[in-house]
């Protein structure tokens, strides 16, 4: 990221830390804010953040890192959630999950070279009586199939 | 004249296509020249059949499903909009006998009702247990939630009116409520459709327990995965306290109740009350060791009531209707109702509200007729990931805490999910741990630790020559999970995966009798 680009961010992060400051047990609500803004939390925005609301940085870090929701760097232009629980299971995600990472040309956790997608598994979506689940951005799919995922994903390759 | 539709705005009908099928009767509507009403209900809670649409009829609403956007024009032709007859019509909805079969107490409105019209929830029963809570000293209430025996419906089952009492007797600056609506357990939904449904039932029960114990602050806590619950729960609260059911004021009682959504961060081990504190406090969800108490010393160090979402649901009715008919409703120590949910590998998945009593087989077989593949059931797993998977042999068992407890299951918070006989159960227990060892806290070696070192064991199960020698130790790692963990997380994964071993030693490539050592 050029300095350019940098400056806007830290005052970004600057100003919600602000808006949260007085909130009781601020930390998860400002890290949604930054991350429903940038996309991620970026490491530069530890030390504000600590300093901002009178924590270590190794608090900040340490509760970044403990939540799966939260990242640490930029996803893909796509993020394709595969639920993996039990109900999901039941109806076939795990050949779904192995289809999406072949689809996609990315691991679970991981963004393909292009930048295009991220996979992330996903425990649970509440759609456990119409498994399995999909998540691509913020639109819910439920009843997945192989056809159906391949659609999906077609679909996205389109709106590059 | 103008028709009214009803197309649900449930989650689990826009992942089936409910926003397209909306634009569908819209644009049909339109070039047909006729005037439409389309309104966003609840779901009822039959997914298979979503998107469920229903036409206001005289003879009352009749459905249509599971509708496509392209069947709508077909729709149109068959003069749906007075209950013509379709390959998707379904008749009246009420008299569908997977709803007309249930007991619907907390469900009542459900797919009935619009989510956010406050019209909608006081004209079918709601703000009347509020109402009553306001005539009434604390006490009084605390009383009434004690006499119905409601018990916490998120999986543990302590009475709620326990807790009320325990906080309603400190003494402190600050007490709080606090709702857990982080459902991770795969296999649940009810406190999904809770929120994005019929969010005031929520309100309100939460008003009810803050005026009941004396606290005026209230934070319900939902998983970032429901990002459409989070906003139906955001502007149900700001329209209540509009509308004066919260706030400085409550109803005009001069006590005050104040609501905040907690926006969770996709950690499963959140949804342990303590653990879920400590994320509401901006820590990382690390599990507290008790005593003290929440009820003492629970957020911020404050005394604070926990319950569940339905928990807190249940409390409007009860206080609407007294906790007699409430009672009136269940077995033994397991009274009321439970909204069961069916998942997984089911033909007709979805909601059933009944009285505890009933049997797993009426549910998976006379509501949820059978396997979604065709195929037999082989496995069922009853209370969320961290419930056993029961057999075809318990099937008969009623539902209720007792029973359950009494064969080593759980009904938790009401999740079933079925497996085929496509299903290696041995892969399933291994996912337990595996899941485990994902999810720990950190906090307990047995859990931290042990998760692991079960997934390494069950591997060599399928590979050690001295199989009996790895189930010994598989079950030693068990006992010492069940015993030495700090909650449920550690303590409740050995369920699964005991069970599958039970039941199933087949798929470990064991004998029944190399599968029972210890």
């Amino acid at each position: 990221m050029n300095s350019t680009q940098a400056l806007p961010e830290q005052a970004l992060i600057q100003q919600l830390v602000q808006q949260h400051a007085d909130e009781p047990g601020a930390l998860l609500p400002l890290l949604h804010d930054i991350q429903d803004k940038l996309g991620f939390i970026p490491a530069s925005s530890v030390a504000a953040i600590a300093e901002g609301l009178n924590l270590s940085r190794a608090e900040v870090h340490g509760v970044i890192t403990y939540y799966h929701h939260f990242r640490s760097t930029a996803p893909g232009k796509h993020v394709i959630q595969v639920c993996r629980a039990e109900a999901c299971q039941s109806c076939g995600s795990e050949e779904l999950w192995a289809l999406a990472e072949k689809l996609l040309g990315c691991n679970g956790h991981e963004t393909s070279a292009n930048g295009m997608y991220s996979l992330e598994p996903v425990y649970c979506l509440g759609l456990c009586a119409s498994s399995p689940a999909v998540q691509i951005g913020d639109k819910l799919h439920s009843r997945v199939n192989q056809a159906k995922l391949t659609r999906l994903v077609k679909s996205l390759e389109s709106v590059a | 004249m103008s028709f009214t539709v009803f197309v649900p705005c449930d989650s689990a009908a826009l992942a089936a296509g409910a926003d397209e099928v909306v634009d569908a009767i819209h644009k049909e509507a339109a070039a047909r020249g006729l005037a439409i009403d389309v309104q966003r209900n609840s779901s009822r809670g039959m997914f298979w059949l979503e998107p469920l649409v229903e036409v206001v009829t005289p003879q009352g609403r009749i459905g249509y499903g599971p509708v496509a956007f392209e069947d709508v024009p077909s729709l149109f032709s068959a003069d749906f909009l007075n209950g013509g007859q379709h390959p998707l019509s379904l008749g009246i909805t009420d008299q569908i006998p997977y709803l007309a079969k249930q007991q619907r107490l907390t469900f009542a409105r459900m797919g009935i009702t619009r989510p956010l019209s406050l019209d909608d929830y006081a004209a079918h029963g709601g703000w009347v247990g509020l109402k009553n809570t306001v005539a009434m000293d604390g006490s009084a209430v605390v009383q009434e939630v004690l006499d119905s025996g409601l018990r916490g419906r998120g999986g543990a089952a302590f009475p709620a009116g326990i807790k009320w009492r325990t906080v309603r007797g400190t003494t402190a600056a600050q007490k709080y409520v606090v709702c857990n609506a982080d459902e991770g357990d795969s296999g649940t939904f009810s406190d999904r459709m809770t929120m994005e449904g019929d969010p005031y039932m929520l309100i309100e029960g939460m008003a009810i327990a803050g005026l009941a114990v004396g606290a005026t602050k209230g934070y319900i806590y939902i998983r970032s995965e429901y990002p459409h619950g989070i906003a139906t729960m955001q502007t149900a609260i700001a329209m209540a306290e509009s509308a004066g059911y919260l706030g400085a004021n409550v109803l005009g009682s001069g006590k005050a109740f104040h609501l905040i959504v907690r926006k969770a961060a996709g950690s499963y081990v959140c949804g342990e009350e303590t653990a879920m504190l400590e994320s509401i406090e901006g820590k990382r969800g690390i599990v507290r060791a008790k005593p003290p108490l929440p009820a003492l010393e629970g957020l911020f160090g404050q005394p604070t009531v926990i319950n569940n979402v339905i928990t807190l649901a249940s409390v409007p009715i009860i206080m609407a209707k007294g906790a007699a008919f409430y009672k009136d409703f269940g077995v033994g120590r397991s009274t009321g109702t439970l909204p069961f949910q069916i998942a997984g590998n089911i033909l007709q998945g979805g909601l059933v509200e009944r009285a505890f009593g009933l049997t797993l087989r009426e549910l998976l077989i006379d509501f949820g007729g059978g396997s979604r593949s065709g195929r037999p059931i082989k496995a069922v797993q009853v209370g969320g990931p961290l419930g056993a998977y029961v057999p075809e042999s318990q099937w008969d068992v009623p539902l209720d805490y007792e029973a359950y407890a009494a064969m080593g299951a759980v009904v938790g918070h009401g999740g079933i999910v079925v497996h085929d006989d496509s299903a290696n159960m041995a892969k399933l227990a291994r996912y337990a741990m595996e899941f485990c060892a994902i999810e720990s806290c950190g906090k307990c070696t047995p859990c931290r630790i042990g998760s692991t070192r079960g997934m390494e064991t069950i591997d060599r199960i399928g590979t050690s020559k001295n199989k009996e020698q790895q189930v010994h130790l598989l079950r030693d790692l068990c006992n010492t999970m069940l015993h030495g963990s700090l909650c449920a997380m550690g303590g409740m994964t050995p369920y699964p995966v005991l069970s599958a071993l039970n039941h199933y030693p087949a798929d470990f490539g064991l004998e029944t009798k190399e599968a029972q050592v210890l």
